[in-house]
């Protein structure tokens, strides 16, 4: 049997259900080597289940994956050799001291003797949490956690590493910290899936999954998330009094919806080639003077409500 | 493999001994446990508060109440005169007993004829109520007896020599019967009971709320390591807590150990497979502490009472007394009592022990797997 060796992770069709919830749905997709994965979506859509498979911690219902070239039902204990793995929790012993809890990971994953203090050393200074070596990991602040979490994480060198909203609830400072370690790691060739609901950190990723509903609704780079699968438009509009202009806006044909974003309203439109003029002609006919109108790049943000609300609408209708 | 159970050894250590509350139910809970049922949990019976209710107020019933308190069992609180008086005391509990005479009994006596007098127990108590009875029967035996010893002496010239039976009690292993003598290797059992059936649910039941449980799934850790890296730690804490409450036992509470302290060890070493074996089935059981807590005392209590602990085993219906059989805690204390108070070893307890030996591997096997099974 041939392995592909570029290939990190790859699943067909995995579906996980508690009882007749589907938590996960059928779902597919390829992560390369070295790549920032990222997968998104609001709580509850299955990206923690998702992670939890590739783990091992929970077994799939049905459909198959790969995780490091092992099989991610039969070859568990492989896969566990070769990954790293941070739950939402930061997985640390409150009641043991950030040495200690360095300690009990470099003996789980047998860090060899002569590399424990280098590596110990490592994971304090990455963290920056020198002045807090010894004392209870309970008395650190949350964002420090993460930092020592992520460090134990990646102990034992993990080829692939899951990290499983890294960045939900901590300051910005430890974010920027952590997304710095997460690009030095794909710098080097560690694969990253990562799952997130922060859409600026959506962008450090090379490729995004969006799942909903246990369901993949999108794959692709920012890029092509921005230009190539959301099919509609978004539109910026600069005008005074915008709050009031949104409603209005919203009325215009071909205009689906609107939102403000600061003081400007973005509209997402089908086409910007046909209702651009019918929003202009908006503002005219009302005697508004100093706007514009411009079609813009979409933010991810827009284009996963969008798709959101696209899948909500077709599945509705099938109901 | 000994690597990853080492870090799990040392992870648990830290952990028990950094937990004020676990410090006190290791060695404040065991001194407590072992006072109150040194002291306070006392059946012998003893100066029983009595009232005495005497209408005859004549030399013979002066003479048998003066039998009754001299006896040490009975002590005179009151001297009533009335049934409202005697039912007062009764109600209120001050009294135990109330020795009652009509008026008649030193005349009926006196007159040769049979005299009655009245004994009035608080049986809501029954145990106590039908000691104090054995006691009574006692004292009236003796005063019979003194009584005809007497007569005879006084219808006839010479007494002829009556040949009786003279019973010579020895009690053997407890000669003073002290109840403290019973229940404290008992007591003793039940601390090792409960304290590693807690460090060991509790320990795995916290990692499972905290989420940590996750972050040993995913690594190399096979299950055995991480049973065996938790379970040690606490199987030395057992002993050494049973070494603790052994040295309290004996120096302070002068319990007597007759047999080897080797035995003593080597058979608690063979319990604590069942115990840590039912902690690690109720970790697979419960998800959050106070579950843990609950199956614990779920486990605990049928197993206490089931055990002779409190309740003598040849009380209990048969039916029931083939029920302790199944209970491994049954054994434990046979050969808990055997060692401290009999001072007998392995030719007479092999029995006991190959049956805990049976149930601990029995336990433990079915737990780890169940254990192994709930970590997906």
């Amino acid at each position: 049997m041939s392995q592909d060796t570029t290939v990190a992770v790859e699943v067909h069709d995995l579906e996980k259900c508690f009882g007749s919830f589907v938590a996960v749905n059928r779902v597919n997709f390829q992560i390369a080597r070295g790549e920032i994965f990222g997968f998104l979506g609001p709580n509850g859509a299955g990206k923690s289940t998702t992670i939890r498979m590739l783990c091992g911690i929970l077994t799939p219902t049905s459909g198959s994956g790969k995780v490091a070239g092992f099989d991610i039902v039969r070859e568990q204990r492989q896969i566990r050799q070769n990954i790293g793995y941070m739950s939402q929790k930061f997985s640390l012993y409150d009641d043991l001291t950030v040495e200690e809890n360095i300690d009990f990971y470099s003996g789980l994953y047998r860090i060899p003797n002569s590399e424990r203090a280098a590596r110990k050393e490592e994971i304090i200074k990455t963290a920056g949490i020198e002045e807090f070596r010894t004392r209870l990991t309970k008395d650190i602040s949350g964002g420090w956690k993460q930092r020592l979490a992520l460090g134990c994480a990646i102990i034992h060198r993990p080829t692939i590493i899951f990290l499983d909203e890294p960045t939900s609830g901590v300051d910005p400072i430890t974010r920027g910290n952590s997304w710095a370690t997460i690009k030095e790691m794909a710098a080097h060739g560690v694969t990253v899936f990562v799952t997130t609901h922060y859409m600026d950190e959506a962008e450090n990723c090379n490729r995004l999954a969006l799942i909903y509903k246990g369901t993949r609704i999108a794959i692709g780079t920012p890029m092509e998330m921005k230009t190539v699968i959301m099919k509609d438009q978004v539109m910026e509009i600069q005008v005074p009094d915008s709050e009031i202009w949104s409603e209005r806006v919203r009325a215009v044909s071909g205009v689906k919806q609107t939102a403000l974003f600061g003081t400007a309203i973005h509209a997402v439109v089908e086409s910007a080639e046909k209702t651009g003029p019918a929003i202009e002609a908006l503002f005219k006919g009302a005697g508004v003077a100093g706007y514009t109108v411009r079609k813009i790049l979409p933010s991810l943000e827009d284009v996963f409500v969008s798709l959101i609300e696209e899948y909500d609408h077709e599945h509705i209708k099938a109901a | 493999m000994f690597e990853r159970i080492k870090s799990i050894l040392i992870k648990e250590f830290l952990q028990v001994f950094r937990d004020p509350r676990m410090k006190v139910v290791m060695f404040v809970s065991p001194l407590v446990q072992l006072i109150v049922f040194g002291y306070a949990a006392n059946t012998d019976v003893q100066n029983v508060p009595t009232a005495i209710y005497d209408l005859d107020n004549t030399f013979q019933s002066r003479q048998l109440i003066r039998a009754f308190t001299y006896s040490h069992y009975f002590t005179a609180k009151y001297f009533i005169a009335t049934d409202r008086e005697q039912n007062r005391l009764i109600n209120k509990g001050r009294v135990s007993a109330v020795l009652r005479f009509d008026r008649g009994f030193g005349r009926d006596l006196e007159g040769n004829r049979s005299a009655e007098f009245q004994l009035i127990l608080d049986a809501s108590d029954s145990n106590t109520a039908s000691i104090v009875l054995s006691y009574a029967n006692q004292v009236l035996q003796q005063f019979n007896g003194g009584m005809l010893q007497e007569r005879m002496t006084v219808f006839m010239e010479t007494v002829p020599a009556i040949a009786g039976v003279d019973m010579r009690d020895r009690a053997w292993f407890n000669e003073n019967l002290e109840s403290k003598n019973y229940y404290i290797p008992g007591v003793m059992a039940l601390i090792v009971t409960v304290m590693t059936l807690l460090l060991t649910s509790m320990s795995i039941v916290r990692e499972k709320e905290i989420g940590t449980i996750e972050q040993l799934i995913v690594s190399p850790l096979r299950p055995i390591e991480l049973i065996l890296g938790k379970l040690a730690p606490f199987a030395v804490i057992g002993l050494a807590e049973m070494l603790l409450v052994t040295t309290i036992g004996v120096l302070w509470f002068s319990i007597p150990i007759r047999g080897s302290l080797l035995l003593l060890l080597g058979t608690t070493a063979i319990y604590l497979l069942t115990s840590l074996g039912v902690g690690l089935f109720i970790s697979t059981l419960s998800s959050t502490q106070q579950e843990a807590m609950m199956s614990t005392f779920l486990f605990f209590f049928p197993a206490n009472l089931l055990s002779g602990f409190m309740y003598p085993i040849q009380n209990m219906p048969v039916p029931v007394q083939y029920l302790t059989y199944l209970n491994p805690l049954r054994y434990y204390l046979v050969i808990l009592r055997g060692i401290f108070l009999k001072g007998v070893g392995v030719q007479v307890l092999w029995a006991d022990i190959v049956a805990l030996l049976i149930f601990g591997i029995i336990i433990l096997g079915l737990s780890s797997l169940r254990f192994r099974r709930s970590l997906g």
